[in-house]
């Protein structure tokens, strides 16, 4: 595992559709700005700036570090962009966590944005490629057919997909940051608004959002000279696969799995649902939560929508395992942040700083995201108690 | 940080002007097949982590590196990241894992076709959105502003870079994977047409497609392979202000300070290869890592004789590495970039094992 390294702040923006009073500079500027002052810190306590974000076709900012230097205090510093799709947010944190875990940095600050009102993801999703399968479709279009087919191999109840949209959506009422916010949707609200990909309807799709994202992370001996609670890292991995080869399962990929099992062996998990108290998981459709709780080993095979239906993921059912308190993708989504939003929220909660969607007494965290066709995976552990 | 990292493969391909049909998976493949062959190894199954650097702009779609991903033949998953630098940062950020003890070993490389778009025009795309992009200040123009103003300030005359340019192309001679080589003299190509004043097109590094790939390891994994190696001592890296105004542009202050990180003592240098997009830049490097004039500089004929955009940084670090272990040199430096006018640096130590 390296060095022991904590997350001792975190600052993030809030979300919305369009956040018009900032540049994109701005944007990260406030994230970072919010980070350094949970940490009590200044940008000359900073060693090192991650960045990461999606796609750079999105903004149209050709590898944007490079203008972005400024706005995060980075002149005169290392500074590295990670881009691993849209798991990007978890594995920038990972990135800027083994810049400590190394022991090459003492302290850094990592940071992830999208400004998706300045960008046109759809278009930029749909480039067409020489000898390449033109999808044109954008990602829901992408995953519905294998929601269709997690659908039909679980036999689960149609409407399980509207009941995690109503339950994130209230998870995200708690939540002042969130983009979207529906304190009173309704099961029916959900249902009857527009299909857009069978299964997924309008409602049960992730908004596109302005927001960045900012953590700083810090070797085993800074973490007391910020003076809030630390979230220790327990763990780390990443895993990537094709996004098609013969025999690839696509409903629930290997490397899901294979990144669960890395990431539990070294926090020490052999029961992910009783021991964890709470997770942040990277559900941009509504049906991805029950065949992440299935992926990530929180049900078996084809049980997953059994825990959405008994409410064991609803911090508002009290539910055992409450997954995506802060609202989730489905209320927030600045696409190369979101990833690092679910690390940070994790993170929060074991610090006992999540107000109003806080899980009480929550000691132990998950904090996940996936991209591409589902093929890159990026997770990671966070604790309250140092190891 | 104790952990001994070594350098124990590399490949490039040679630096095409077009590489016409070839996707960027048919020109990873070879380097990938060629530094496989060259520990023993079979595929990036037998390392324990990837690492690539790409640029999505350069492709022309999003997402460059998932086809690179492609050509890994990651079944089953891998530990795998990018980096949407020049793979010399993707080399950094595997640096990083093994110094950790997340891996023994890891494998990374870098690719790109420049052909197929207009490179300098796609570069000013790097630059503030609000302010500068809009303006489609290009590349070249860029470094052409910073070379007027070293000729101005009288710190280089136009014979320097030509100088600088006939070395290049005389060293590429004998690299086989160079696009540009051969005799010129300083006269020669001060005759040639000014192409953006003060640049002429030999001060300018060709638009070239192709790729290049590493592998790094633990001293121990090394001696297992029992393959020759060179000593990664050190590693680093600075950026500075985007705002060209704010800094000096005749030298290069990140350079220096990665220097003074790694205290890289020029003064037992024998080879070094710098990534200079342009001669005068090269001239810029060479005073700001104070280098002797026994120091070989870019005995490969660097990337003003064929510059794989993303691949470029990382190729440095392997021409350095292939000539410790030819005996050529038994300590060397590397030198990577990014951004405008030299606006971000990387050096990398290398020594005989």
């Amino acid at each position: 595992m390296g060095e022991l390294a904590a997350v001792v702040g975190i600052g993030q923006t809030k979300y919305a559709s369009r956040r018009g009073d900032v540049s994109i500079a701005g944007l990260v500027r406030e994230a970072a700005g919010n980070a350094l002052e949970d940490a009590d810190l200044g940008f000359k306590d900073i060693d090192a700036v991650v960045i990461g974000k999606a796609p750079d076709m999105f903004e149209g900012v050709v590898m944007p570090e490079i203008y972005l230097t400024d706005a995060l205090g980075a002149n005169g510093k290392p500074m590295l962009r990670v881009h691993t799709a849209g798991s990007v947010g978890g594995s920038t944190a990972l990135v800027a966590a083994s810049h400590v875990q190394s022991g090459t940095f003492r302290r850094v600050l990592t940071v992830t944005f999208e400004k998706q009102s300045e960008s046109n993801a759809m278009w930029a999703l749909s480039s067409p490629q020489p000898f390449s399968v033109h999808l044109n479709a954008g990602a829901g279009g992408y995953f519905a057919p294998i929601i269709r087919e997690y659908i039909r191999r679980s036999n689960a109840p149609s409407d399980i997909g509207i009941m995690v949209a109503v339950k994130d959506r209230l998870h995200g009422a708690r939540n002042p940051l969130s983009h979207l916010n529906l304190p009173n949707i309704s099961h029916q609200e959900v249902e009857d608004s527009m299909m857009l990909w069978d299964p997924i309807r309008f409602l049960e799709a992730c908004p596109s959002s302005d927001g960045a994202c900012a953590m700083i992370i810090a070797n085993e001996e800074l973490v007391s000279e910020s003076p809030k609670p630390p979230a220790w890292i327990l763990g780390g991995a990443m895993r990537s696969e094709p996004t098609i080869y013969a025999g690839r399962d696509e409903v629930n990929p290997r490397a899901g799995r294979d990144c669960a099992k890395e990431v539990y062996a070294q926090a020490g998990i052999s029961n992910p649902r009783r021991q964890f108290d709470c997770a942040e998981v990277y559900v941009p459709f509504s049906w991805y939560e029950p065949m992440w709780l299935e992926n990530l080993g929180f049900a078996d095979q084809g049980e997953g929508w059994r825990l959405t239906l008994d409410g064991a993921t609803s911090l508002d059912e009290g539910g055992d395992i409450p997954w995506n308190c802060s609202g989730g993708v489905l209320s927030s989504n600045p696409i190369g942040a979101s990833g690092m939003i679910r690390f940070a929220e994790a993170a929060r909660q074991v610090r006992g700083d999540a107000d109003q969607h806080q899980v009480e007494n929550a000691q132990l965290a998950l904090g996940h995201a996936y991209g591409g066709g589902a093929q890159f995976f990026s997770m990671w552990v966070v604790g309250a108690r140092k190891p | 940080m104790d952990i001994d990292i070594c350098i124990v493969a590399f490949s490039q391909s040679a630096c095409l002007a077009q590489a016409g049909a070839a996707n960027e998976v048919e020109l990873i493949m070879p380097e990938l097949e060629a530094v496989y062959r060259q520990v023993g190894i079979s595929n990036a199954q037998d390392v324990d982590f990837v690492c690539s650097g790409s640029c999505d702009y350069l492709q022309g779609a999003a997402f460059a590196f998932v086809s690179g991903v492609d050509a890994l033949g990651a079944v089953p998953p891998i530990q795998e990241s990018h980096v949407e630098m020049d793979a010399a940062w993707a080399l950094y950020e595997a640096v990083l894992k093994i110094r950790m003890g997340h891996a023994e070993s890891a494998l990374v490389y870098g690719f790109s076709k420049s052909s197929p778009g207009e490179l300098p025009i796609v570069l000013s795309q790097q630059l503030d959105p609000y302010y500068l992009a809009p303006q489609w200040i290009d590349s070249i123009s860029l470094a052409a502003l910073q070379a007027r103003l070293m000729l101005d300030r009288g710190i280089i005359e136009l014979s320097d870079m030509a100088a600088v340019v006939a070395s290049s192309r005389r060293c590429a001679i004998e690299n086989k994977k160079a696009q540009l080589s051969g005799q010129f003299s300083v006269s020669d190509l001060l005759k040639e047409p000014e192409y953006v004043s003060p640049l002429r097109r030999a001060d300018c590094s060709p638009i070239s497609d192709g790729a290049s790939a590493m592998i790094i390891c633990t001293k121990s994994k090394a001696e297992e392979w029992n393959v020759p190696f060179a000593r990664l001592v050190g590693i680093d890296h600075r950026i500075e202000t985007h705002n060209l105004g704010m800094r000096d542009l005749t030298t290069s202050h990140s350079t220096r300070l990665v220097a003074e990180a790694l205290s890289i003592h020029s003064d037992s240098l024998d080879i070094a290869e710098l990534y200079a997009p342009f001669s005068h830049q090269q001239l810029i490097l060479e005073k700001s890592l104070e280098l002797r004039p026994e120091t070989d500089i870019n005995p490969s004929g660097g990337v003003l004789a064929g510059n794989l955009m993303m691949a470029s940084g990382l190729s440095r670090v392997g021409e350095v590495f292939d000539r410790i272990v030819d005996g050529k040199a038994s300590r060397g430096l590397a030198h990577a970039t990014s951004g405008p006018c030299l606006q971000h640096n990387l050096l990398a130590i290398l020594e005989r094992g």
